[in-house]
């Protein structure tokens, strides 16, 4: 694919004829519509940006447009000094990348028989998973189940119940099938390397683009979820970053007691909208900032997987 | 083939290849505890099931629970809001990432294309309780940039988010921005896979851009676009809990009440466990009629289908 991307640029670069004006002009208020897409999606999240660096009173006045207003880092300070949100963050870290090793390893390991074309039986077990794709559980029953299982309100509920996803297989198993050719596993079959060592010295250094891919939606998909935790947790110790964000910034869980006179009020009031900015800031933070690392995986990965599947 | 050449196939298979079958035993395991038990376990939809008798203890009721849904005002309800947000969704959203991707494949810089898709991307990895707090944020009548804008231009500040009717247009909007970036990758990939001689013998019979778009790109990405209108009329019923729950308040349940909150309402919170898992299980029964009518007409219509 990428070959025939450069022929096609440098088929571009050999035919000097310029483009008639409707085609410049086509291409032109492309770019302004793209420009101006990319203002109107990116322009909310450097609001936030901003006004969580500004002071509680510039932002409450609405002076705060693109810039940071007199900067402050009060309320990066005071999150700091929250145990409950620090808390929710360590847990969250925690799921996620235990949740992450347990996905990856088992779709991988699941993934990988089921692209060998010489394995009997590859049939069968395709249309096992391809059922659960058909018919779910419902939320009852998946409760049920879980609590059946004894994981209700212990860690393992939030990593265990949905650790494979069933697409993300799929997925892996079309990838290994056009990217690793039949004559390799059968070469290395001669040379006596058995199908474990085969596995994890030829297939896995092979697959980093879609291991890359895999691990960075499982990782945000377990990062920004609230709703396993939500039903299945009790102990509020036990909470990801999301629920807790869910309680300060969705119910707006502020207590009334420790706003004594109103001029407390408006103070306490301007540092908890700031404080909410800032929260916002920090939860997306890490995905934010890890995606782009493995952007250029996106569209090997997910055309692969998708498409031929 | 007859059963025993089957075994005699698999046996020889697994004496040469056990270690494959080894991997996949625990994921098999996994998914028969995660995904078939609770599959089997809907069939308390027909029981008057409770945690002390269990599933095998308690009694078998038939349809009642099902009656008792369709009976109630809450079933014409839900099941309206249901599909009017998922399709209107569907209408609104699934044109942008193509509009996005055809847009992108007519620009020649690397550079600007990469910002563009750099910054498209990014709400999708934005946490759905993440983006309900900036909608509340960033529409509030007190807060935000939307109602001074609106105070600015000598207009009454709106509670959006306290108002039945914006919420549809505020949930699609927020939508669009959230996937329309990513959802265009897989358009953007399909772009990528046009044959270079085809847009040769266009210029050289000078073609227009835009009739280029109309023969070439559109016919090629047409098989995509047909599958992933499957993928999403399948999944009018199978709308998604998480962000509709935490838009709910008040003001809006006459139009937010979808089936998988209502649910979640009376199976967790009120502990109706037979009666919520008979909603469920319509909705998912009509869930798959949905898809596999949508496939089977796509088929018919274009070739083009998902199984």
């Amino acid at each position: 694919m990428l070959q025939r991307v450069s022929i096609r640029r440098n088929a571009e670069r050999r035919t000097p004829i310029r483009e008639p004006l409707t085609d410049r002009l086509f291409v032109g208020s492309i770019y302004f519509i793209l420009s101006l897409v990319t203002i109107v999606v990116s322009y909310p999240l450097i609001y936030i940006v901003s006004a969580s660096f500004s002071a509680p009173s510039a932002v409450i006045s609405g002076k705060v447009w693109l810039l940071p207003v007199d900067p402050t880092l009060v309320a990066y300070k005071a999150i700091l000094q929250s145990p409950k949100l620090l808390a929710g963050f360590g847990n969250s870290l925690f799921y996620t990348v235990a949740g992450t090793m347990v996905s990856l390893v088992l779709s991988l390991l699941l993934a990988y028989p089921l692209s060998r074309r010489d394995l009997v039986g590859r049939g069968p077990i395709m249309f096992y998973l391809a059922v659960t794709l058909v018919i779910g559980g419902g939320l009852i029953p998946m409760y049920l189940t879980v609590k059946y299982f004894g994981m209700l309100d212990t860690r393992w509920a939030m990593i265990i119940p949905g650790a494979i996803s069933v697409w993300q297989v799929i997925i892996a198993r079309t990838f290994f099938q056009t990217t690793i050719p039949d004559e390799l596993s059968e070469a290395a079959e001669m040379d006596g390397s058995s199908d474990f060592r085969f596995f994890w010295q030829m297939v896995i250094p092979l697959s980093k683009p879609i291991i890359a891919v895999m691990g960075l939606m499982y990782a945000v998909g377990m990062w920004n979820s609230y709703f396993d935790a939500l039903i299945y947790l009790n102990d509020s110790k036990l909470f990801p970053l999301q629920l807790v964000l869910r309680s300060i910034l969705v119910m707006n869980q502020v207590d009334p007691e420790m706003m004594r006179d109103a001029q407390q009020m408006i103070q306490a009031q301007g540092l908890s909208t700031l404080l909410k900015y800032s929260l916002i800031v920090v939860a997306s933070a890490p995905v934010l900032i890890l995606y782009p690392f493995v952007q250029r995986f996106f569209i090997k990965g997910i055309m692969i997987g998708s498409l031929k599947g | 083939m007859t059963a025993a050449k089957t075994v005699r196939l698999f046996k020889k298979s697994f004496r040469k290849r056990w270690q494959l079958y080894l991997f996949m035993i625990i994921p098999l395991l996994h998914i028969t505890a995660f995904k078939y038990v609770p599959m089997f376990g809907n069939v308390i939809a027909f029981q008057d099931y409770s945690f002390e008798r269990g599933l095998f203890g308690s009694d078998w009721i038939g349809f009642k629970y099902f009656k008792q849904f369709f009976d109630s005002p809450e079933a014409l309800n839900t099941i309206r809001n249901t599909i009017l947000i998922s399709l209107f969704t569907l209408i609104c959203s699934f044109p942008v990432p193509i509009l996005l991707a055809i847009m992108l494949n007519e620009i020649r810089s690397q550079g600007f294309k990469k910002i563009v898709q750099m910054v498209t991307y990014a709400p999708y990895f934005i946490s759905t309780v993440v983006v309900v707090s900036m909608l509340m944020f960033l529409l509030s009548p007190h807060t935000g940039f939307v109602n001074p804008l609106l105070v600015k231009l000598g207009m009454e500040p709106i509670n959006f988010m306290g108002e039945s009717q914006f919420f549809r247009p505020i949930y699609i909007l927020s939508d669009i921005w959230q996937t329309a970036g990513y959802s265009a990758i897989i358009y953007i990939a399909a772009l990528a896979g046009v044959n270079p001689e085809s847009y040769e013998a266009a210029r050289m019979d000078g073609a227009t851009r835009l009739q280029k778009i109309r023969h070439i790109d559109l016919p090629w990405i047409m098989p995509t676009i047909t599958i992933l209108l499957i993928l999403g009329a399948g999944s009018i019923m199978s709308i998604g809990f998480e962000k509709i729950f935490l838009m709910q308040n008040p003001m809006n349940t006459s139009v937010s009440e979808v089936i998988p909150t209502y649910v979640y309402k009376v199976g967790l919170l009120s502990a109706n466990y037979s009666y919520s898992t008979a909603v469920g299980l319509f909705n998912s029964l009509v869930n798959m009629i949905l898809i596999l009518s949508v496939n089977y007409a796509a088929r018919k219509i274009s070739n083009n289908s998902l199984f």
